[in-house]
């Protein structure tokens, strides 16, 4: 934390208003509890953690935070199994051994010149490490991420998918950003990268992970919020036809249902019904679109009860 | 920076946070405080936001997040009432502003009367906070220590002396001065129903946490056969919550690994690419089975209570452990498991004990009867839980139908519900049992109860 603004090439974000319309330049309609999370994160070079249902623009946050601050994005996807090696580093074992092939007869020569076992081993340590130095290192993203010259931005989707031991390895990236390769030593980051951070909360998270991030719910947005997402995505839409969706997909989400329709749904929604050309939300239109909302048939079964009764409400919604 | 420099304000809050059940690291409370250097205290939704990404870091968290911010930075009673007390008693206002003050101030500051007389509600509500500071209002812990601390706070804020004053306007009895008494009356009422207000709002936020994990604890620690109805629903809640923490704790660690032992096969796949070298190795590892479980529940007399509660625990705990079958038994034995799984807890526990009737206790034929039926499915990975007070009613307890369940099965466990003390006396063949069980355990709390359960997760 010492290296802090001294030597920084990094903008320093002024205020909370700067990030709102930072991301709503990148297309990103945040809410203010949104923009608020990512101005404290920017402040206290914490890494922060979104959570909330699928489709509501955790990874889509991450996507506009790089383009708005126009650093690369680095995505790094969980799933079970993952390990240092895909995540952090790998050596080029391939590179190694063809490098070993290719100077055998110069090692040869170089170790032949000794004339017994202990100096030639002596002499092959002399440069032995030679083959474990960065030349032969891939990085993977944790380590690209560091090694950015103007910073970066680091997402780490799904990290609930991951094995606990990876999350553990996390530790020392996300507190320190840095990580340690025993072969080599600490790399330390050039620019702090921005690290977000999603889980679906299909399992609980440790403490310390937890402690060291920023925590961010995001949840279904409110129907004004809804309706300024729907619009900066979905650009032609009439005012009318909007309001309508709006308030369907608002009580929709008050059904049970196995599945509720999330943003990223009710844009595509929107989508198609601009293609359709439709002014207006008919009960037919309803049914023969629904299945662009709702993704499974006991939802859509269940949902399509309640169209008629539901389609009227929404009818009364003003633009 | 460390917490102590954090402000005021926000080290109560802190406190209160931590008390009502936030989990807070030292760390956290530093990144709060250099938030709050960078938002300030000005925008009451953007200082929520803010401290809500630092210091509630689950969906439960943030509920109880948000319940204690709104209580603990909710406006004063007074300050909120102010506009409504205007508005609804405009006649009552005029005559006191009429009214002439006297001095009666000590230093610069006025006195208590002066205050309630002109009705100034903002500097009631200071004088109100600083004599409850005084009086230690963050000690409270019981509901019976609120009059207590609402005569104090009155009395440090001079509620002494308003009395005096009041005593001797009706001495001299001239109608103004009775009717200028009258008035203050009314006041130092109003006075009393603010700080009645105040102390219970802060009972709230300083005992909440406190109280809920006492209640707890001694739940925890009280003997499930003593339990009255009202606590029942209490216990089912904690059963539950004991249930999923002892599962997220054991639902991770599906293998282990053994170290040091190189797996040849895995390796030499792995590295077919570099023409055998071992660039990659792969070590062995140990895939830890989820325990299979039969559970054997006396249902009559006092140890239907634990039964319950043991049927409950392990139900909920299908997460961590597969092929759960229970049985109930009194002087016979039945299966019970598929009411169990079919129906909610509350009847399916009450259908089994009809089922069952109140039968005494034949551990014997009832073994017999087990090994009859279901002896046959306990394999050499089952565990066998049995739960009894062992008291036969001095029939014959079969000890050679034990002997083959535990042979067969990977662990017989029993639980006593009775102290060691018990055990042997009268009719009870607990010393019986016990050579043939891998585990012998006293059980009468839901403290026992979530022991043997992590021990039975723990050693698979």
């Amino acid at each position: 934390m010492e290296r802090s603004e001294t030597e920084e090439p990094q903008r320093v974000i002024a205020s909370i208003d700067e990030v709102d319309a930072g991301l709503e330049a990148a297309g990103y309609i945040a809410s203010r509890r949104i923009s608020t999370a990512m101005f404290i994160a920017h402040h206290l070079r914490k890494p922060i953690l979104v959570e909330g249902p699928a489709g509501v623009g955790k990874t889509e946050l991450a996507k506009s935070v790089a383009s708005w601050l126009m650093l690369p994005l680095i995505r790094i996807q969980c799933y079970e199994g993952l390990d240092e090696a895909k995540a952090l580093y790998e050596w080029k074992y391939g590179k190694q051994l063809l490098y070993t092939q290719i100077l055998r007869d110069k090692v040869g020569s170089m170790i032949g010149e000794e004339e017994d076992l202990r100096s030639a081993i002596e002499k092959l340590h002399s440069f032995g490490d030679v083959f474990f130095s960065k030349r032969f290192l891939e990085p993977r993203p944790l380590l690209r991420a560091l090694e950015q010259p103007h910073g970066a931005v680091l997402l780490i989707d799904e990290i609930d998918k991951s094995d606990q031991e990876f999350e553990a390895f996390l530790l020392e990236i996300l507190s320190d950003y840095q990580v340690t390769i025993p072969e080599i030593g600490s790399v330390v980051a050039v620019v702090p990268p921005v690290v977000l951070l999603t889980s679906n909360s299909t399992r609980d998270l440790g403490d310390a992970l937890k402690r060291r991030c920023l925590h961010l719910h995001i949840g279904f947005p409110d129907e004004k919020l809804e309706s300024r997402i729907i619009s900066s995505r979905v650009p032609g839409i009439d005012a009318r036809l909007l309001a309508q969706l709006v308030s369907f997909v608002q009580q929709l989400r008050t059904l049970d249902l196995k599945k509720l329709p999330s943003v990223s749904e009710s844009i595509d929604w929107a989508k198609v019904l601009v293609l359709m050309h439709s002014a207006v939300l008919t009960e037919e239109l309803v049914r023969d679109t629904l299945n662009v909302l709702l993704k499974f048939e006991s939802d859509i079964e269940a949902a399509g009860k309640r169209v008629a009764e539901l389609t009227r409400k929404a009818q009364q919604a003003l633009a | 920076m460390s917490e102590a420099s954090a402000s005021e304000p926000l080290r109560r809050f802190l406190q209160v946070a931590r008390g009502a059940g936030l989990r807070i690291s030292a760390a956290e409370g530093i990144d709060a405080a250099r938030a709050l250097d960078l938002v300030g205290y000005a925008d009451r939704e953007i200082l929520k936001d803010t401290l809500g990404t630092i210091l509630a870091k689950t969906l439960d968290e943030k509920v109880l997040y948000d319940e204690t911010f709104e209580l603990f930075f909710r406006p004063n009673a007074f300050s909120e009432r102010r506009d409504a007390s205007a508005a609804s008693e405009p006649q009552a206002q005029n005559p006191w502003s009429a009214s002439e003050p006297r001095g009666m101030g000590a230093g610069g500051g006025q006195s208590l009367s002066e205050l309630l007389e002109s009705d100034d509600r903002a500097a009631l509500a200071t004088a109100m906070e600083m004599a409850a500071r005084e009086a230690g209002i963050q000690r409270i812990r019981y509901l019976t220590q609120k009059n207590m601390y609402v005569l104090d706070i009155m009395n440090r804020m001079g509620l002494r002396a308003v009395q005096q004053e009041m005593d001797a306007l009706l001495d001299a009895g001239t109608p103004a001065d009775t009717a200028r008494a009258e008035r203050l009356e009314r006041g130092v009422e109003r006075l009393r129903d603010a700080t009645r207000d105040f102390v219970e709002r802060n009972l709230l936020l300083y005992a909440r946490g406190e109280t809920e994990q006492l209640r707890e604890r001694i739940l925890k620690s009280a003997r499930l056969a003593n339990l009255s109805p009202q606590e029942l629903e209490r216990m089912r809640v904690l059963v539950r919550k004991m249930a999923k923490r002892l599962a997220t704790r054991y639902a991770r660690i599906q293998r282990r690994r053994q170290r040091g032992q190189l797996d040849i096969r895995h390796t030499l796949r792995q590295n077919m690419g570099w023409g055998g070298i071992p660039f990659v190795t792969a070590w062995k590892h140990k895939h830890l089975e989820k325990p299979r479980l039969m559970v054997l529940c006396d249902v009559s007399g006092s140890v239907a209570w634990v039964s319950q509660f043991l049927l409950m625990f392990v139900y909920a705990l299908t997460d961590v452990l597969s092929d759960i079958r229970s049985f109930a038994y009194s002087d016979s034995t039945i299966e019970v498991s598929d009411i169990l799984e079919r129906e909610p807890f509350e009847t399916a526990i009450a259908r089994v004990a009809t089922l069952m009737g109140f039968g005494s206790s034949n551990y014997g034929s009832a073994l017999a009867e087990f090994e009859r039926g279901w002896m046959q499915d306990v394999t050499n990975k089952t565990t066998v839980i049995i739960l009894g007070d062992a008291r036969g009613n001095n029939t014959d307890p079969r000890t050679d139908v034990l002997d083959r369940i535990s042979k067969r099965a990977k662990r017989l466990i029993w639980l006593n519900p009775e102290g060691r003390g018990s055990w042997g006396a009268g009719d009870s063949d607990m010393y019986r049992y016990a050579p043939y069980c891998s585990m012998v355990r006293v059980c009468s709390t839901l403290e026992h109860l979530e022991r043997v359960i992590g021990e039975l997760l723990e050693k698979r």
